[in-house]
């Protein structure tokens, strides 16, 4: 016997092992989806809503429809505390439980789970971060990040300021504009894209690092602001980050209408500075606020019946909360898709990663949801993983967001080649990189 | 009774000088390799293997490059992290630059890259002691880092600003990778703790080690002995940084799979000294005593409610753990400040003369 047969002897002796320790969980006929949340550590205030919103969101499917196509909804939270060592911790702990599918919320657990899912068949979905390049379904066909890459939003608060400005993109010609972020990948990432469009598109970028250790304290960098006067300035950040940034601005008396940030700023981050955030911007894909019937649903169905984990019934329809909403929808659509593609009720994770990928939410569905008027329809392909969809802007009037502009797309001529280039250079960087041998449905 | 040295006579220096004299502790040692390269892999599931044993194991081996520093030669650091970084960092240019050569290779040659620069921020060791030269270890944290997130050649200018572990095999067996199977990289990380503890004890218990304890003790009293200082410090610093490169090497190839630079934060050099401080300072065996306590012991008071099928919540048992885990390291350092090496050695001792205690 080989070294590699003994090897493979030993693993699947330690593969037998498993179910002693995970046999209660192994039920016949039902889908088992972990939430990776984190309601601790340092980014636990935005993290504590998504996560309520996406538990909800399935309960409510368990409680109300009986989960998904008849089949039961085994939802169960692993706590990552946004920390990689602890999400991988979670993402071993919860493999022998056959994921259908895994949401890391956060770019560092995505990283390593991306070269995982198709060894191990489990689509991974990051709705919104992670590596943008895995929008190329070509080169990932394992993992998912609609609606939008972080390339797409800063083209988008691009082209929303050219109309605050009065005409087309030509009038960001000669403007200023200030861009702070976190001194981490995530903020780091559209970087090469401001220094193309800044020549191509002629106006003059000004750059503020904010390191990660530093989040709660960008006094200097904002004294830079007040130097520089940027005509408007964008926000990449998460967490404290995002809060003190809009107090400080508030301190420097920035005009905070001309202060765009990207979708992750929530209620609390804008109301901590007090009345002096009114104005601030965020983009965002989804409506705020609980007026809508799967909402209204689950206030009955979950909240009122104490199975959520809210605070309170204000923070129902917060955005954050919404996003969880929206990131759970995105997995029962995939879940229901995948059961009618393969006939099958207890899907696996290799017939979700079919589902996401036929994954066609229009409008009139949107509506059967419960969701009508909520975001715009959602399609996805074989090739595109992302969507690269519309989003729009949203305004902070003391107590909520307003929605303030139409659906913004993204400047795809530009965004695209980046991207190509980008899944490319990752597959070269890391090869011998599969090749993509999962068959497309047509669909 | 059972455990006891009598008639156990040494017939040489050497055997005299052996890193375990006791013929009992040369079976229990025996007795934990065995339990660790076959009962382990044989009985252990993928969970067990990936998530505990394989982070214990690759900690402990940071742990001990810590200890070498701070428990055997008395310098004081909090840089441990970024040292580990600079092996991660080393190992992954090298292995893109040279992908041909066996990774190993590599993760191993990535250990002298630290060393260079634990030697250089180690200079300043000569002249400052105790809490100014953790100061001056914590400016090599900070800037260490700043140069992870910065210095863009250092992860091939990848936008995601993370370095990625390309799939690399050992006899034809993937070792990194996605394919990796815990068993295999289990096996591969043991042998390389396995081998650099033997090494680091063998160089603790020779005349390297006590020179450092000897400056650990007291330091001009070591320079009247003849002892010089500075070579003996850098060499303390060069040793130690060596076993954190590789064990951030380690971490990064055979444990994450991919790492950003805040993998590598401050953090870690924190979560390392508390292993060494309270494993003991300057003890080989508290260094696994540390990490086991720091790293398993969370994961198990995290799986205990859903043993007992107690529903709690996760984000509840998170906090539990927090507060569980915070009383014990209060309640270890209480019960003895030397460390749960030092308790071990009190158990050794109740055991020599039981049943018969005097």
């Amino acid at each position: 016997m080989s070294l590699k047969n003994w090897l493979y002897a030993l693993s699947a002796a330690a593969s037998l092992t498993l179910p002693a320790v995970h046999g209660a969980q192994a039920q016949e006929e039902s889908i088992y989806v972990p939430l990776f949340t984190y309601r601790t550590g340092p980014f636990a205030g935005s993290g504590t809503p998504i996560a309520n919103g996406m538990h909800d969101y399935l309960t409510l499917l368990n409680e109300r429809d009986g989960g998904i196509g008849g089949v039961k909804l085994i939802v169960e939270e692993c706590e990552t505390g946004y920390d990689t060592k602890k999400g991988l911790e979670c993402y071993e702990s919860v493999k022998p439980k056959k994921p259908v599918i895994v949401n890391p919320w956060s770019t560092g657990i995505t990283l390593p789970l991306i070269p995982k899912a198709a060894v191990d068949k489990i689509p991974v979905l990051s709705m919104a971060y992670g590596l943008s390049a895995s929008a190329k379904g070509d080169t990932f066909p394992w993992i998912f990040n609609p609606p939008a890459t972080y390339w797409d939003g800063f083209t988008q608060i691009l082209q929303y300021i050219a109309t605050q400005e009065g005409g087309g993109i030509d009038k960001l010609k000669g403007k200023k504009i200030g861009y702070i972020y976190l001194d981490a990948s995530f903020g780091r990432e559209p970087l090469p894209l401001i220094e193309q469009l800044s020549k191509e598109l002629g106006f003059e970028a000004k750059l503020y690092p904010v390191a990660a250790a530093d989040m709660q304290n960008q006094s200097s960098q904002w004294l830079s602001v007040r130097r520089d006067k940027p005509d408007y300035m964008i926000l990449y950040g998460w967490g404290a980050l995002n809060a003190t940034a809009v107090k400080e601005a508030v301190k420097t008396n920035y005009p905070m209408e001309k202060f765009i940030s990207i979708w992750w700023p929530s209620e609390d981050d804008a109301k901590g500075a007090g009345d002096g955030a009114k104005g601030f911007k965020t983009l965002n894909w989804h409506a705020v606020g609980a007026d809508f019937p799967l909402l209204a649903d689950i206030q009955k169905h979950v909240v009122d019946a104490g199975k959520s984990q809210v605070s309170g019934k204000d923070k129902v329809g917060q955005v954050l909360y919404n996003r969880g909403i929206y990131n759970s929808m995105l997995i029962a659509e995939a879940i229901r898709k995948a059961q009618e593609i393969t006939g099958k009720k207890a899907v696996t994770g290799e017939d979700v990663r079919r589902g996401l990928e036929g994954l066609n939410i229009d409008e009139a569905r949107l509506k059967e949801i419960g969701l009508e008027g909520f975001t715009g329809a959602v399609k996805l392909s074989c090739a595109d993983h992302n969507g690269h969809f519309s989003t729009f802007v949203q305004s902070w009037n003391g107590t909520t967001y307003e929605k303030v502009s139409d659906y913004i797309a993204p400047m795809s001529d530009k965004v695209g080649p980046l991207l190509d280039a980008d899944a490319k250079a990752y597959a070269e960087k890391n090869a011998p990189w599969p090749a993509r041998a999962e068959a497309c449905d047509a669909s | 009774m059972f455990y006891r040295e009598t008639g156990q006579f040494k017939q040489s220096y050497a055997a005299d000088q052996a890193v375990f004299p006791i013929l009992q502790d040369r079976f229990g040692l025996a007795f934990i390799l065995l339990i660790a390269f076959v009962a382990v892999p044989l009985f252990g599931n993928e969970f067990l293997l990936a998530s505990v044993m394989v982070p214990f194991l690759i900690l402990s081996l940071g742990a001990i490059g810590l200890n070498i520093l701070v428990g055997y030669t008395g310098l004081l650091s909090l840089g441990s992290a970024a040292f580990m970084g600079v092996g991660a960092y080393s190992a992954y240019k090298l292995s893109t630059i040279f992908p041909g050569v066996n990774i190993l290779v590599w993760i191993l040659c990535s250990g002298f890259f630290a060393a260079g620069i634990g030697v250089l921020f180690g200079l300043p060791s000569l002249r400052i002691k105790g809490f100014y030269l953790a100061v001056a270890t914590l400016a090599a944290q900070f800037f260490l880092q700043w140069c992870f997130v910065r210095i863009s050649w250092l992860y091939n200018d990848n936008p995601s600003g993370a370095i990625e572990v390309p799939a690399r095999k050992l006899f034809g067996l993937a070792i990194t990778g996605p394919s990796a199977t815990p068993v295999t990289r289990y096996l591969v990380v043991l042998v390389i703790v396995v081998v650099m503890t033997l090494l680091a004890s063998n160089i603790v218990h020779g005349r390297i080690g006590r020179t450092w304890m000897a400056v650990r003790d007291m330091d001009i009293a070591a320079q009247l002995m003849g002892i010089r200082l500075l070579p003996a410090k850098l060499l303390a610093f060069a040793v130690s940084s060596f076993y954190c490169g590789v064990s951030g090497a380690l971490m990064v190839f055979l444990w994450l799979g991919a790492a950003e630079p805040s993998a590598f934060d401050i953090k870690l050099s924190f979560l390392l000294l508390f292993m060494v401080i309270i494993g003991g300072l300057g003890s080989m065996i508290g260094s696994f005593f540390g990490a086991a306590l720091i790293h398993i012991l969370p994961i198990v008071i995290r799986m205990l409610p859903e043993a007992l099928g107690l529903p709690i919540a996760a984000a509840t048992v998170e906090h539990l753990t927090y507060l569980i885990v915070g009383a014990l390291i209060i309640f270890f350092l209480i019960v003895e400040p030397h460390g749960l090496a030092r308790l071990w050695q009190i158990a050794k001792q109740k055991l020599r003369v039981w049943p018969f205690p005097y």
